[in-house]
């Protein structure tokens, strides 16, 4: 829908300066404003718009039908803005913003809302769905077949007035019964199979019930009891055309919202961790999402061996997201300077070469190190070390040296190519009366080639660190996070940074989820990158002054 | 819009699904006589190696019922997750294929249902059927039972099973291979699957069984019989003799032991594919301690959402369309797992290499299915990629033993 919008952009932007035929004064209008001339941009607008909003609508019309309220009123707010800024004079910038800040909306703002909305919730494994469902659950696991029970050929049968009972045949007895009426016989021929005719009642067509879903679910609903003593337990069907006989163990209580075991008598109570629980601290299996407030936020800090573990995980972040800023600049200047002196040749086909390892897609690349980093069947330890027994992989401080390496591998000829680009743009004036004045080498690289290289590189610099902080595919590809850091939890491992940190304790591969945890890290990962970025932006804009 | 997406989904899915249906055999059961259901939609996860057989199944079952079966192919391991996440929200489907560890997660997250097998229950063999009840609950279909297996290369060390760890490698240096045995331990990350035939064989199961054979939260790898795991696993290490080492992850070990570098590997029948330069022969995994070398056994079924809207008829596809010998016939011949379904699992035991997973698997214990099970992997798998590097055995067992202990009590 979006991407209408800027083609609708495009095309109000491409239709040129204002034609010289038109006839309106010199408050010149836009071609999609109105009829003049032939009125292409005007009908292009109408066109688009048209599209925009039978999409919308339909949008409208599927959220409405599937009762989706907040999809409901996001599109029906961006439909009426989205007319309102294409059809009215006024807000001309926010013709041009409007597709990209709707973007951001809904790619944006929505998912930090979510993430911060699922950070102070519990929500995981044990506590994935809402109460209620942890109480259909619960009733789910409470209800047993009885031992022995045979299964009865079953028809679901319907009354005057809609009441629904099932009627069985039990060895050619036929027995009707409702949720209310315990299982009775009734006096019809014998036959073999399920009931097909009992007086008094209309035997429901199986193919009725089967398509309709209300219906299925009444009577996926309904128990009917074999006898007055409910102890004795009640027929069920799964299927619709068979029946056995279940007791539940387990009976909920809506009004005191207690689940309570009617074989021991224990009374399970929700607690305010989303779980019931009883008196003697035993629990049911399963949970719901309940608001925690900051506890998730709190254990990033408290929880002993978590906190041990993340505050690694940190260091090494900031130190991997640091040194993957400073190594390649520094490596990427060093060629730029090396082959940007005329007197080297063939300079053009040897930067293409230094820049192939950025060409190269980095996930394959550091799934290539990977294997040559074997400590027995890597090429790295053959031929550089002489088949020396380095366990590369295994031990964290080699473990980080490697994944560093394999960044630095990755990304200089990012920095090559930007500061080749920088260096050939510098003033040639300024070099040239540095070298009059007499400066050397080294100090007009110090004083004036650096400083100018960095007013034009430094915003760059910060972008790559905060890249260099969320390297997930290096670090994931490459090692995976390990060597796992002893007793941590989450599998955390020394070369984890922390995006994957985070990636391994929302359990996506596996293991224990946590979602409520990991949105609490994410949060936090998000407010240093953001501070990180605003101070070193106040300091790029004194290093402009040079 | 959403609806409308789902519906074209279901339109391709359609067509796919016909396009399928070709080779599905005659799976209806005469206790059933047909239903119209047109117009129902029911919609089941499947991977992609078990696609055509469900596909076939869900063709007849269309053409009996009326009712459209959309078939949605996911990567095997996002399923569990995607589950979890998906039925509470109503998006998830009605029916998913999974594995029987995933139990614990599924029914403390509350999205499975029980399912009633009725007479069909005896179809089926009594392991995988204990493997996927939890709490005295059948919970799915079962249809695959699955267990690693002592994998020989026959033209090195011959047919013959070793008896014993010490025997398996002496056979494996009299050979003349470069490597006696290879295992695979996921790099640094650890395999306690893969090693636990060798971890039981000194008799420290990950949890106490009961009387009944459930696992308790009883850790049950502590202790002297843990420790001596430990120091067998530190004494074959990389300090060691060297036969178990990190640096070998799953296509490494695939790899030595297909060019014949390696004379024997444990891996599962999933990994057969990848040998195909070698004669192999398989067979139960031989004891490195006293006791029995007992490999997980992990089954595979089909769970049923508890949030379904089409419960019945959703029940009524597993059980009268899934739960047929021809169609598990069909699963077994799109993706070779022994079979649960005991009289097509007596049928493919004519094959040698089923014959042998079956073997080992007859020793198997079935993986524990607790919500927990999760964080013992990350503890347990950890310790064992420090172990097997180097670190000192008992320590690092200990501690870890202790962790798991903190973590499932509290």
């Amino acid at each position: 829908m979006s991407v209408q919008h800027d083609e609708a952009q495009d095309l109000e932007t491409t239709s040129g300066p204002p034609s010289t035929s038109r006839r309106g004064g010199p408050s010149a209008e836009s071609h999609s404003r109105g009829w003049r001339g032939l009125g292409w941009g005007f009908l292009v607008k109408l066109a688009i718009m048209a599209v925009i909003n039978a999409l919308g609508l339909l949008a409208l019309i599927s959220a409405f039908r599937v009762e989706s309220w907040w999809i409901f009123g996001i599109t029906l707010a961006l439909l009426v803005i989205a007319d309102i800024v294409y059809f009215t004079k006024k807000a001309l910038p926010l013709k041009y913003l409007l597709p990209g800040l709707a973007f951001l909306f809904v790619f944006q703002i929505f998912v930090f809302g979510y993430t911060a909305y699922i950070a102070f919730t519990n929500y995981g494994t044990g506590h994935a769905g809402s109460m209620e469902q942890a109480v259909d659950a619960a009733l789910i696991q409470g209800e047993r077949r009885v031992e022995g029970s045979p299964t009865y050929p079953l028809s679901v049968v319907e009354r005057l007035g809609g009441e629904l009972g099932f009627a069985i045949n039990d060895g050619g007895e036929v027995l009707v019964g409702t949720e209310n009426e315990p299982l009775s016989s009734v006096d019809v021929p014998t036959a073999s199979g399920a009931p097909s005719d009992v007086p008094g009642w209309t035997v429901v067509d199986r193919g009725r019930l089967l398509s309709d879903q209300e219906l299925q679910a009444a009577v996926v609903d309904l128990r009917v009891p074999v006898s007055e003593d409910p102890n004795d337990g009640a027929i069920r069907t799964r299927d619709g055309s068979s029946g056995a006989v279940y007791t539940s163990t387990l009976v909920w209580d809506e009004e005191a919202q207690t689940i309570t075991d009617t074989v021991s008598g224990t009374v399970y109570a929700p607690n305010d961790r989303g779980s019931f629980v009883a008196d003697d601290g035993s629990s049911l299996p399963t949970g719901w999402y309940v608001n925690v407030g900051f506890d998730n936020f709190l254990a990033i800090f408290t929880d002993p061996a978590l906190a041990e573990a993340l505050l690694i995980v940190t260091i090494w972040t900031f130190a991997f997201a640091l040194l993957s800023v400073v190594l390649p600049f520094a490596l990427g200047l060093l060629f730029a300077l090396v082959f940007n002196d005329p007197r080297i040749r063939a300079r053009k086909f040897l930067r293409v070469l230094f820049i192939l390892p950025y060409a190269f897609p980095a996930f394959l690349s550091a799934l290539l190190f990977r294997g040559m980093f074997n400590a027995e069947f890597g090429v790295i330890n053959d031929l550089f070390f002489f088949g020396a027994d380095i366990n590369w992989l295994g031990d964290p401080w080699l473990a980080r040296g490697a994944v560093l390496f394999v960044n630095v591998w990755l990304s200089f000829p990012y920095w090559f190519l930007v500061c080749t680009g920088a260096l050939q743009s510098l003033p040639s004036d300024t070099l040239e009366a540095a070298d009059i004045d007499g400066a050397g080498k080294f100090r007009r690289f110090r004083s004036i080639i650096l400083p100018l290289l960095l007013v034009s590189t430094a915003p760059l610099a910060i972008a790559s660190f905060a890249v260099g902080f969320n390297n997930f595919t290096v670090i994931y590809i490459f090692n995976d996070g390990g060597p796992v850091i002893p007793g941590a939890p989450y599998r955390l491992g020394s070369t984890d940074l922390l995006i994957t940190a985070i990636f391994d304790i929302a359990g996506i591969s596996g293991g224990v989820a946590n979602y409520g945890l990991a949105s609490a890290l994410s949060i936090l990962v998000f407010i240093v990158i953001g501070l990180i970025a605003a101070i070193v932006f106040r300091q790029t804009r004194r290093l402009e002054n040079f | 819009m959403r609806k409308h997406i789902g519906m074209s989904a279901l339109a391709l899915a359609s067509v796919a699904v016909l396009a399928g249906c070709a080779g599905g055999g005659d799976t209806s059961d005469e206790a059933s006589e047909p239903v119209d259901a047109s117009g129902v939609e029911l919609t089941v996860w499947v991977d992609e190696n078990r696609e055509p057989a469900v596909e076939a199944a869900a063709a007849t079952f269309e053409e009996e019922t009326g009712a459209t079966v959309t078939l949605v192919q996911k990567n095997f391991e996002d399923i569990r997750n995607d589950f979890i996440t998906q039925v509470p929200t109503g998006e998830g489907p009605d029916i998913t294929i999974g594995a029987h560890d995933w139990l614990g997660a599924l029914v403390s997250a509350g999205v499975v249902n029980t399912i009633d097998l009725g007479d069909k229950t005896g179809e089926f063999e009594q392991v995988a059927l204990d493997a996927m009840t939890y709490d005295g609950q059948l919970y799915a279909l079962p249809y695959s039972l699955e267990a690693i297996a002592l994998i020989q290369n026959v033209d090195l060390v011959g047919e013959e099973a070793p008896a014993t760890w010490d025997e398996m490698i002496q056979n494996g240096i009299d050979s003349g291979a470069e490597r006696p045995f290879v295992i695979n331990t996921a790099g640094q990350t650890g395999d306690g699957y893969t090693m636990y035939p060798f971890q039981t064989s000194f008799d420290a199961p990950v949890f106490v069984q009961d009387s009944s054979g459930s696992y308790t939260n009883e850790v049950g790898m502590g202790g002297a019989s843990g420790e001596a795991f430990a120091e067998w696993l530190a004494a074959n290490g990389e300090d060691g003799t060297g036969y178990i080492s990190t640096t070998v992850d799953y296509a490494i070990n695939n790899e030595l032991f297909n060019s014949g570098e390696a004379a024997y590997t444990v891996q599962g029948p999933w990994a057969i594919g990848e040998y195909p330069d070698v004669n192999v022969a398989v067979n139960p995994v031989p004891p490195a301690g006293d006791g029995t070398a007992a490999p997980f056994v992990g089954v595979q079924g089909f769970y049923l959402s508890s949030q379904s809207e089409n419960a019945l008829i959703a029940q009524e596809f597993l059980v009268n369309y899934i739960a047929t010998e021809d169609a598990q016939r069909a699963l077994y011949e799109a993706d070779p797992r022994i079979p649960a379904w005991s009289t097509v699992a007596e049928e493919v035991a004519s094959d040698p290499i089923i014959a042998g997973f079956l073997a080992s698997s007859q020793n198997g214990v079935p993986m524990p299915s607790i919500p927990e099970m999760g964080s013992v992997w990350d503890f347990w798998n950890a310790a064992q990629a420090q172990i097997i590097a180097g670190a000192d055995p008992v320590p690092t067992w200990d501690t870890m033993v202790s962790d798991l202990e903190a973590e499932l009590g509290g």
